[in-house]
């Protein structure tokens, strides 16, 4: 509370320099909602408790104790024994392997998806829409135990050499991962010009051709949001991994839920920044490539 | 946009190999389960379809279970309810921010979702835990207040030793973890609806004289009552089927039926009542999304 609390204290008295009388315009318009101090505090002390947890377990992972609460001083050891802890390097290549397969066709397969939606009317095109977006309202644990359920029943073999061995989390993780990629795809296709197509088509280019010289270009931005979008739902995915994967093979979520359950300690406060760090990474530059650029789609 | 009809050869490319992929690797797994939801176990290891719909009233039926059933509700339902209560001033202020803050706004409010529930959770365990912040701090101030109060004579330890709170491995740790996690997707949608309302609609409710909670009863609320509906059903869906918070934070004293679903699966390996579980936990959503599609197409039929 101590972390919490004081960094509040820290927060509120700017709040006020804004809000207040002598800020820089004296009276609150009714609909200036965020000049309002009260609900400037709230929404500080929100954003705290949101992100307090998180900035602490950053920071407490370089520290030099092994208690993980008393700041001791700087260190990376835990770092370079989360490095050097086997299980947990062969976990995150194993994530990475994932991630990176089920991004390349997640991305075909959202992309495919939301062409189909934004080119064509056919019959029960809202009941195939409500198809499509089922994997993402659906409880993750009925996913997960039908993974599991299927995988037996199929007889889907186990015990694989390296990259076979991941097959069915693979499997599973584009299954959840496309509708995501189409929605993006296809919201970024929304802007699209088709008079453009049109005139590639009249200039005499065909179907192929059009695609690749007219509509790929424009797609390309959410293609690569898209494509991170389906790397980062893949790499945090522990609930549906967690059922598929076979006691043999482990993925970075799930070996950082086996330490946790066993204890709290400074190495896993190591792992999940640098998962941290790849993820938000990543997204940040996802936001970049969502956002539409009003020059292009006139 | 064309009809299916005018170039079928494409139409057929794009669809095919998504369709399929959901059919085969996602309809096909819930239809097993499905099926099992109605089987018997007739060994160890195999389990027969017999139509039976003894899962389901062993689920209904049994008080151990239906217990757990209700509380996970009401235990989604609270958590919902104050994602709501805490999502709608941090939406309103962020649908009112200058055009400049709102996307830092927007993307301080997204970024937790992108981390890792594994982790976030982790890290709330690391605030809730008897050594935890939560409980360094307490201590910190009460051993402040014992020699304060020693400092003034009332002599050594009035106060007594610091007993740490326990605020793991139970129902408020379950709601606060679930309202941490789920914030964001109630933030989202209503955001979506606020962004949209016509400002002049609150300048005319305050113009003639109505207060600022009268504007917020009478005109904002029936007014976003589609993005508050759409949130709801965001953040109590994922809360009922929670599995990871009640598991981490919970431990055995807040099981949920995400955590029922697990054991049957995993430990006591009993697939067609885990089964018939997963199937309560799809109707309730279907139900959900149901309800939401029929008060989305109320809606609409009036704007139109």
């Amino acid at each position: 509370m101590s972390e919490i609390a004081g960094t509040n204290k820290a927060a509120s008295p700017g709040g006020r320099a804004i809000a207040g009388p002598r800020g820089r315009r004296m009276t609150i318009g009714p609909l200036e909602y965020g000049r309002r101090f009260w609900l400037r505090c709230f929404v500080a002390a929100t954003f705290l408790l949101l992100y307090a947890p998180i900035f602490t377990l950053i920071i407490f992972s370089f520290n030099d104790s092994r208690r993980n609460i008393v700041w001791r001083g700087f260190t990376f050891k835990y770092y370079e024994k989360a490095w050097n802890n086997d299980g947990l390097f062969e976990a995150f290549t194993n994530s990475l392997t994932i991630a990176v397969l089920t991004t390349i066709i997640a991305t075909i397969l959202g992309a495919m998806v939301a062409l189909l939606l934004w080119r064509y009317r056919f019959p029960g095109k809202p009941a195939y829409e409500g198809f499509m977006a089922l994997p993402i309202v659906i409880p993750e644990i009925c996913m997960g135990v039908a993974m599991l359920a299927f995988f037996s029943r199929i007889g889907w073999p186990s015990g694989m050499p390296w990259p076979l061995n991941l097959s069915a989390i693979t499997i599973a993780h584009i299954a959840f991962t496309f509708p995501f990629v189409a929605i993006v795809v296809r919201a970024r296709m929304a802007g699209f010009n088709r008079e453009l197509e049109e005139a590639s088509k009249d200039l005499g280019a065909s179907e192929w051709q059009t695609f690749m010289n007219v509509i790929v270009p424009f797609m390309r931005p959410g293609l690569i949001a898209g494509a991170l979008l389906a790397f980062t739902l893949s790499l945090d995915d522990f609930v549906i991994t967690f059922f598929t994967a076979g006691p043999e093979t482990v993925t970075f979520p799930v070996k950082v839920y086996s330490m946790v359950r066993f204890s709290v300690t400074p190495e896993v406060n190591a792992a999940s920044t640098a998962l941290i760090v790849i993820t938000v990474l990543a997204t940040i530059v996802a936001m970049r490539f969502q956002t539409p650029d009003k020059t292009e789609a006139t | 946009m064309e009809t299916w009809k005018q170039s079928k050869a494409v139409f057929w490319t794009l669809a095919t190999p998504g369709t399929l992929w959901l059919a085969i690797f996602f309809v096909a797994p819930l239809a097993i389960i499905w099926g099992l939801s109605f089987a018997e176990k007739t060994s160890i290891v195999d389990t027969e379809i017999t139509g039976t719909l003894s899962n389901y009233i062993r689920a209904l039926g049994t008080p151990v279970y239906l217990k757990i059933i209700w509380k996970s509700i009401w235990i989604s339902a609270l958590a919902t309810l104050m994602c709501l209560i805490i999502a709608f001033p941090i939406a309103f202020v962020v649908a009112f921010a200058p055009d400049k803050w709102k996307p830092i706004l927007l993307m301080a409010v997204i970024l937790p979702f992108w981390i890792n529930l594994l982790i976030r959770t982790y890290a709330l365990i690391s605030v809730f835990r008897t050594r935890g912040f939560v409980n360094f701090g307490l201590e910190w101030l009460w051993d402040g207040a014992n020699s304060i109060l020693a400092f003034i004579g009332l002599g050594p330890a009035v106060l007594g030793a610091f007993e740490p709170l326990q605020m793991l491995y139970n129902n408020f740790a379950v709601i606060a973890g679930l309202v941490y996690v789920y914030m964001p997707f109630m933030v989202l949608p209503l955001y979506a609806t606020i962004e949209r309302l016509d400002k002049s609609f609150l300048e005319a409710s305050l113009d003639l004289g109505a207060s600022q909670a009268r504007t917020f009863w009478s005109v904002v609320f029936p007014l976003t009552m589609p993005g508050i509906v759409s949130g709801i059903i965001l953040v109590f869906i994922p809360c009922l089927g929670s599995f990871l918070t009640p598991d981490l934070l919970g431990g055995t004293n807040a099981t949920m039926i995400g955590n029922v679903i697990e054991r049957q699966f995993k430990a006591a390996n009993d697939w067609p009542f885990g089964a018939a579980l997963s199937f309560l936990l799809m109707y309730a959503t279907f139900g959900a999304l149901a309800l939401r599609s029929l008060f989305a197409g109320r809606k609409s039929g009036m704007e139109v």
